[in-house]
């Protein structure tokens, strides 16, 4: 599990150690050996010094988030929001229910939104990976649709922003002209608990407007 | 730290194979220890809490033989693995079957459709919560059901076909493939059986614990979709609570052949109100040879409605029904993707 430990370290170092970033890494090295000791309860102690059966997946894997390539240690049954919260620190995707009803923790496969919280990490081994963290340019130039969000004034307490964001990413990659209804329902397996719909909406059809350049 | 505790599933087994030979080979190794999983979306809420504990699982994710759709000479076969948006989007689902897409549109939420799958559409669990929350009933294994006395939470729950569960089978593409008179190719090991949808739907009088005849070590392959009912008016529609994640209260799937405004053949289905989807025969009959106008939709929906036992909270579900039916012979298919 060491392993983990260290990548969180090497994030920590690039963002700059802030003691925010810090505290993140802390987080995620004891979310991990937490999960670790339970693996250790669960099967008597002996689940990493077995020898994988024939077919069974490694646990070490290689999964893209947003452009780099991360090697980690996960469980077989670990979902991808909490492989991305607790053990890569990236904690921009929420997760509200747990059970893809709320949209939450929508993230991107390939380009395509999925509920982060209702998806194996173990799935997403080969594909690329985008969070609300990857959006921004390198020189720090925000995504149209964070721009968008942050001149709309789009949301109140954001707890939902992240899902809707990466959700209305994969909506402009798609349809660079979306209708209020088009968009609404490409929106539709999102909730926000401070119903700021219209808000969102509007947001969007603002992000559609500096995308075109308009 | 609440989340991270509950979303730590237990101990178990993964298997990713590539192939359909070695993902049967694994289940044949595990017998009923093992859980085929598809998209995961019905799959992981048990897994979530431990209410069904299997040592192995069996992700079909990589087996990219069984995701694909195609025209056949007789019909069009949708591997088991093609993800509901997949069916929706496929022009010549969209051509030849358009309300199967609609259907499929009409499932879940955009992100599930984008991962949950035709299979695990039709092979899904029933959503009655008292199950879904691990109480020991009738279809966990116990001797009773939480869901049918009077003081029960049963809105969602059976009108018709109850014995002794009154749970409700939930997918809204089942009916669509009963109507259509589909075939579920189903393999295990070597041998293959062909099922028709009608009969791939089992109720609690079959067996009280499964909702499919699929039994431990075999995999639903493709779904064939017979061409038979191509071009023939087709109707579905869904009503629910919410037009998102809701399922159906009921659904209905009519397939109609007509000719000079005469009904010559009909398969009438219903969903949402018994354990298995039901094909209405006694309105088939009734309706074959009859012109298809206001008076024979109106007496379709009477006699949908025959024999109907309702629980103390879903009485609603009569006239739901009754009106479902009478629209679906009466009006014209919106079946829009
Ligand atoms: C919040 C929510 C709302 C939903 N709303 C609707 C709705 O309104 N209408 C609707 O129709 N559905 C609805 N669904 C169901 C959804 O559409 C999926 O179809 C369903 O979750 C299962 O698809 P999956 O591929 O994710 O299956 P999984 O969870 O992977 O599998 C489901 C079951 O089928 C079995 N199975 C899957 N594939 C095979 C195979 N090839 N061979 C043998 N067994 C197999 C699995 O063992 C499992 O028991 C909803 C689901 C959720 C979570
Ligand atoms: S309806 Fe069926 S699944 Fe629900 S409590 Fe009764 S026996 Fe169990
Ligand atoms: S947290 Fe994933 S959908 Fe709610
Ligand atoms: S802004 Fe509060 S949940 Fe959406």
């Amino acid at each position: 599990m060491n392993q983990e430990i260290i990548e969180v370290t090497e994030e920590t170092t690039q963002q700059g150690v802030s003691r925010r970033s810090f505290i993140k890494g802390a987080i995620a090295a004891s979310a991990a050996v937490s999960s670790t000791n339970y693996l250790f309860r669960a099967n008597g102690g002996t689940v990493l010094a077995q020898a994988p059966a024939a077919g069974a997946v490694e646990r070490l894997i290689t999964v893209t988030v947003n452009g780099r390539s991360r090697r980690i240690e996960v469980p077989p049954m670990e979902t991808l929001a909490t492989t991305l919260r607790y053990k890569l620190g990236l904690t921009g995707t929420k997760i509200g229910c747990d059970r893809a009803e709320c949209g939450a923790c929508t993230v991107l496969v390939d380009g395509t939104p999925h509920y982060g919280c209702s998806l194996l990490t173990h799935s997403v081994r080969g594909r690329e990976v985008t969070t609300i963290e990857g959006l921004e340019a390198e020189d720090g130039t925000l995504h149209p649709m964070q721009q968008a969000v942050m001149e709309e004034q789009g949301f109140q307490c954001a707890f939902c922003m992240s899902g809707f964001i990466m959700n209305s990413v994969a909506l402009l990659n798609e349809n660079q002209n979306p209708t209020r209804k088009q968009a609404a329902e490409w929106l539709s397996g999102n909730l926000c608990r401070c119903a700021d719909y219209d808000k969102i909406l509007t947001s969007v059809q603002r992000a559609a407007e500096i995308t075109r350049g308009a | 730290m609440k989340g991270v505790i509950r979303d730590v599933i237990p101990q178990l087994e993964l298997f990713q194979p590539n192939s359909a030979d070695d993902a049967l080979a694994v289940l044949a190794e595990h017998g009923s220890d093992a859980w085929v999983y598809a998209g995961g979306l019905d799959t992981l809420d048990w897994f979530k809490d431990r209410v069904k504990r299997p040592r192995v699982v069996v992700d079909l994710g990589r087996v990219e033989s069984m995701r694909e759709i195609r025209s056949t000479a007789g019909g069009i076969e949708i591997g088991a693995m093609a993800r509901l948006i997949d069916v929706v989007n496929h022009p010549d689902v969209q051509a030849r079957f358009p309300a199967l897409a609609f259907a499929a549109k009409s499932a879940a939420s955009p992100q599930i459709r984008n991962q949950g799958t035709i299979g695990g559409n039709v092979g899904q669990d029933t959503r009655c919560w008292y199950y879904r929350d691990g109480w020991t009933c009738y279809r966990a294994g116990g001797n009773i059901c939480y869901a049918s006395p009077p003081t029960a939470m049963n809105r969602e729950h059976c009108i018709l076909g109850a014995s002794r569960c009154v749970a409700v089978n939930p997918s809204d593409t089942a009916p669509v493939f009963v109507a259509l008179d589909a075939q579920m190719v189903v393999r295990r090991g070597r041998s293959e059986r062909v099922i028709p949808a009608e009969e791939f739907f089992v109720g609690p009088e079959i067996d009280i614990e499964r909702m499919t005849a699929l039994e431990p070590g075999d995999l639903l392959m493709s779904i064939r979709v017979p061409s038979a009912w191509s071009g023939s008016r087709v109707y579905f529609e869904k009503v629910s609570d919410r037009t998102t994640w809701d399922f159906a209260l009921v659904n209905v799937a009519t397939a109609l052949q007509e000719s000079g405004g005469v009904i010559q053949d009909a398969r009438v289905v219903v969903n949402g109100v018994a354990p298995t989807p039901v094909r209405l025969t006694a309105v088939e009959d009734a309706i074959r040879g009859q012109a298809r106008n206001e008076q024979t939709a109106i007496r379709a929906g009477d006699i949908s409605i025959q024999g109907v036992s309702p629980l103390t909270h879903n009485g609603f579900k009569v006239n739901l029904m009754k009106n479902l039916v009478r629209r679906s012979i009466r009006d014209e298919p919106m079946n829009e993707v």
